[in-house]
């Protein structure tokens, strides 16, 4: 039996991101949709939110998506299969609210696809029609098409430079669906601020409900700390507990968008201390 | 003629040096002080101190054998009643505790029993002289705790040595709560935090970290297919408070408990050695005077700030922060404002704070707690210049493990409600500490799992 947070596979997606499969059956057993993870690599590290691809409760392995961003993440990358990650916590955050609405349009974009492949899956499970949009910026960056594919019953794939798919955004795809009167009862969507903001404000005229699932900072996950605090509806919400899905159309996107640099230059500090311990262990 | 020694004074580090580092301040007793202060305990027949200890440590006894030069031996007479001495003669507020009640304190200069215990505890350390007492047979019946604070810990520790097989479940990745991602490295050193849990450890006590009750397992579950036969809740009131007033989500406004936990958790303070960031600026305001304002003033001081100051709302009488904490943020420079509240943050462009609005206050009728109520006085408005703020007004009940136990009965704050056996609305299942009472202390926080541990033992056997 594998040991606990053990690597059972890793394997490079494209040049910025891998999948690393992890055993971890206690958080498997309870893992829903919509729900995220927090990971620490080692004893001076930090805690990492990851969302979570998919889960195989037979083995006990949780499925992820990480697309190098920092530190964190780059030391994630080092590992090999059989190295066990010293820290996974979970699940976090309130699940998706799946229900029999009709139709369903799920949104992922760029290392987003990976945390809607579960939710996409559970909303076709439910009966729901499912269409699911995903992006990237090239064909090589558009992560789990085919996890995707089985998971709904149409997929778009928009990328920004016509690579894959159809060149553009996803937004524009979306557009498309509204404008040829597409049925749409509820739009979810994970990715880059940017992008989930463009979906709020296209589908905010249309009356469509829409969802949207939060990457903030976060520290403890856990509802301890503050955080990861956004404002909803003029409510102040911690996305670790109180999300991370929110009404999209409530969000305040842009209070979200100027808080999520805070530490930019100080993570690029701690980027370059780490690739010169790098290069000082291999002798370069 | 005891009582001619005057009350010893413990050396600490001085304030011009410890503001550029995390280590602790007070030194502790060297021998000859702490024998010296020894020398001045009466023994009293009844000890008041005793009385006054929530957890009744049985202080004249481990004083005389300091006396007797059995320092470790002190050590484990306050371990029969307490196993975190080390913890409890650094953070507790003695001056309102045994200290107070010292027959000495009528002439002014009560026996230092908080230096003295942490003198004991660390003489035991030093000498790695830990001492697992013989346990009984273990028992059939198990416990699980929820939450490694100061009450989870008592808890644990006295079932086990009731029989019982315990195990700890703690949401974050190191055992301790408060102690751990709170109280910063200058107060109450991580190395000390980690001998006391490996006592614990010691006695056979099993801690699951990275176990958030409520989510990676549920009260139902352990009480059911887990197979235990009781469970003590004992998860703190680690929920942050924010004022309510603008521009609090303004970049670089942190809790204090975001702040602390970035700091001592996560060693934000040696950053980049270690992974996790803190950015305060020059200038930081804390809002609060309790020990949790204080401690994130001291710690924004040691983090290379140049202005901290402390914004309270009533004067320094009502600060519900240890003396100590009080006269040591002083001498490092935090700039005390009192009668003083923030009314709002405002920002640049980029939505980092730059100021707060502030107005006075004065003092005016008593209110529910007997401290004089602040009010604000009209146009007395000012404002100060700052690069971050950390709102360290206090906590309240984090509602992550009840909301997803919805049969635990709450009152109106959200806190658990138990009976007088420290039961809740759940058979079976015991709550105690902060999340029952409100943010308190740690003495209070132990007194309480103290008393749960007794009436699960009293609960088990009358099943
Ligand atoms: C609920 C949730 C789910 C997530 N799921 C995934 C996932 O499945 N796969 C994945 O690769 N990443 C995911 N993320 C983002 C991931 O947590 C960050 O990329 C990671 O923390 C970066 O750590 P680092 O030390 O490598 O980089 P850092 O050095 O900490 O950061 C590098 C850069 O990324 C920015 N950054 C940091 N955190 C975030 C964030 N949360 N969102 C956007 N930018 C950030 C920083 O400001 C900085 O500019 C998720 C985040 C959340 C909150
Ligand atoms: C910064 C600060 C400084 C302080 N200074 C002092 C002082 O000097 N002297 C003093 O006497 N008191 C002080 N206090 C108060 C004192 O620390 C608390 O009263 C005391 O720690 C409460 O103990 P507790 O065991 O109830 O909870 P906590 O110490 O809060 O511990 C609760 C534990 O439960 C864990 N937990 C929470 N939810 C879950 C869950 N769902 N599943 C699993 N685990 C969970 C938490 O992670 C935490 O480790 C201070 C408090 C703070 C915040
Ligand atoms: S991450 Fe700390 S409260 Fe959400």
């Amino acid at each position: 039996m594998p040991g606990k947070n053990e690597i059972i596979h890793k394997e490079d997606l494209n040049s910025e991101s891998f999948r690393l499969c992890v055993y971890a059956p206690e958080i498997v057993r309870k893992h829903l949709p919509g729900q995220f993870v927090i990971l620490r690599v080692h004893e001076d590290g930090e805690r990492i939110p990851l969302s979570v691809v998919g889960t195989d409760s037979e083995k006990g392995l949780l499925d992820m998506v990480v697309q190098v961003a920092g530190k964190t993440t780059r030391l994630l990358s080092g590992l090999s299969r059989g190295d066990s990650i010293l820290d996974v916590v979970g699940p976090l955050g309130r699940p998706t609210g799946i229900t029999k609405v009709g139709n369903v349009v799920t949104v992922g974009g760029g290392v987003g696809i990976a945390g809607v492949v579960k939710i996409t899956r559970a909303f076709l499970e439910e009966g729901n029609t499912v269409t699911g949009i995903i992006g990237a910026r090239s064909r090589d960056m558009v992560i789990l098409e085919r996890e995707m594919r089985a998971a709904c019953h149409t997929l778009h794939v928009a990328t920004d430079d016509g690579s894959a798919g159809k060149k553009g955004f996803v937004t524009d795809i979306l557009r498309g669906l509204i404008g040829d009167g597409q049925p749409i009862d509820e739009v979810l969507t994970v990715g880059p601020l940017v992008m989930m903001k463009a979906v709020a404000d296209l589908t905010r005229p249309h009356g469509i409900r829409t969802v949207a699932s939060l990457n903030t900072l976060m520290v403890d996950g856990t509802g301890m700390c503050g955080c990861c605090r956004c404002t909803v509806d003029g409510q102040m919400k911690f996305a670790c507990v109180d999300g991370p899905e929110f009404d999209a159309h409530k969000i305040d996107f842009e209070e979200l968008l100027r808080r999520q640099y805070m530490y930019a230059d100080l993570e690029k500090t701690s980027c370059e201390t780490c690739r010169i311990e790098e290069n000082l262990q291999n002798g370069g | 003629m005891a009582a001619k020694v005057p009350r010893q004074k413990m050396p600490e580090q001085a304030p011009g040096e410890r503001i550029g580092n995390f280590d602790e301040v007070p030194l502790g007793f060297p021998v000859l002080a702490a024998d010296r202060e020894a020398s001045r305990c009466l023994e009293c027949k009844k000890p008041p101190c005793q009385e006054a200890c929530p957890i009744h440590i049985d202080i004249p006894a481990f004083i005389r054998l300091i006396k007797e030069k059995k320092y470790a031996e002190g050590a484990r007479k306050i371990k029969e009643a307490n196993p975190l001495p080390a913890v409890c003669g650094r953070v507790c507020p003695q001056e309102g505790l045994c200290e107070k009640a010292c027959v000495l304190a009528k002439k002014g200069e009560p026996v230092a029993i908080g230096s003295l215990e942490r003198f004991v505890a660390d003489e035991e350390g030093r000498h790695h002289d830990l001492f697992i007492p013989a346990l009984p047979p273990l028992r059939r019946e198990k416990i699980a705790v929820v939450g490694s604070g100061p009450s989870g810990l008592i808890c644990a520790e006295r079932l086990r040595l009731l029989g019982y097989g315990v195990t700890i479940f703690e949401a974050l990745h190191k055992p301790g709560g408060v102690l751990m991602y709170g109280i910063p490295e200058f107060r109450l050193p991580k190395g000390i935090m980690q001998r006391e849990i490996e006592y614990l450890k010691g006695l056979g006590i099993e801690i699951v970290l990275d176990a958030v009750v409520g989510r990676t397992v549920t009260i139902d579950e352990l009480m059911g297919e887990a197979g235990f036969s009781a469970v003590y809740i004992a998860i703190g009131a680690g929920g942050p408070i924010f004022m309510g007033i603008p521009g609090e989500n303004l970049n670089y406004v942190y809790s204090a408990n975001e702040l602390l936990t970035r700091v001592n958790l996560m060693k934000a303070y040696q950053f980049p050695r270690t992974d996790t960031p803190v950015k305060l600026g020059r200038r930081v305001a804390v809002i609060g005077g309790g020990n949790t304002a204080l401690d994130a003033a001291r710690s924004a001081l040691r983090l290379g700030t140049d202005k901290v100051y402390l914004l309270y709302r009533r004067s320094r009488q009502e600060m519900p922060a240890r003396l100590e904490e009080v006269s040591h943020a002083e001498e490092e420079g935090v700039d005390f404002q009192f009668l003083t509240a923030p009314v709002a943050f405002l920002g640049d462009e980029n939505g980092n704070v730059k100021t707060a609005r502030c107005i006075r206050m004065e003092l005016g009728q008593p209110d529910a707690s007997g401290r004089r109520r602040p009010v604000p006085i009209k146009g007395s408005e000012y404002t100060i210049e700052l690069d971050s703020a950390v709102m360290g007004i206090g906590t309240r009940a984090n509602p992550l493990l009840t909301s997803a136990t919805p049969a635990l009965t709450l009152n109106k704050w959200g806190y658990i409600v138990v009976d007088e056996n420290h039961m809740t609305s759940l058979p079976g299942v015991f709550a105690g500490g902060d999340i029952v009472t409100g943010s308190a202390t740690v003495i209070e926080a132990m007194a309480t799992g103290k008393l749960a541990a007794a009436s699960i033992d009293a609960y088990i056997q009358n099943k």
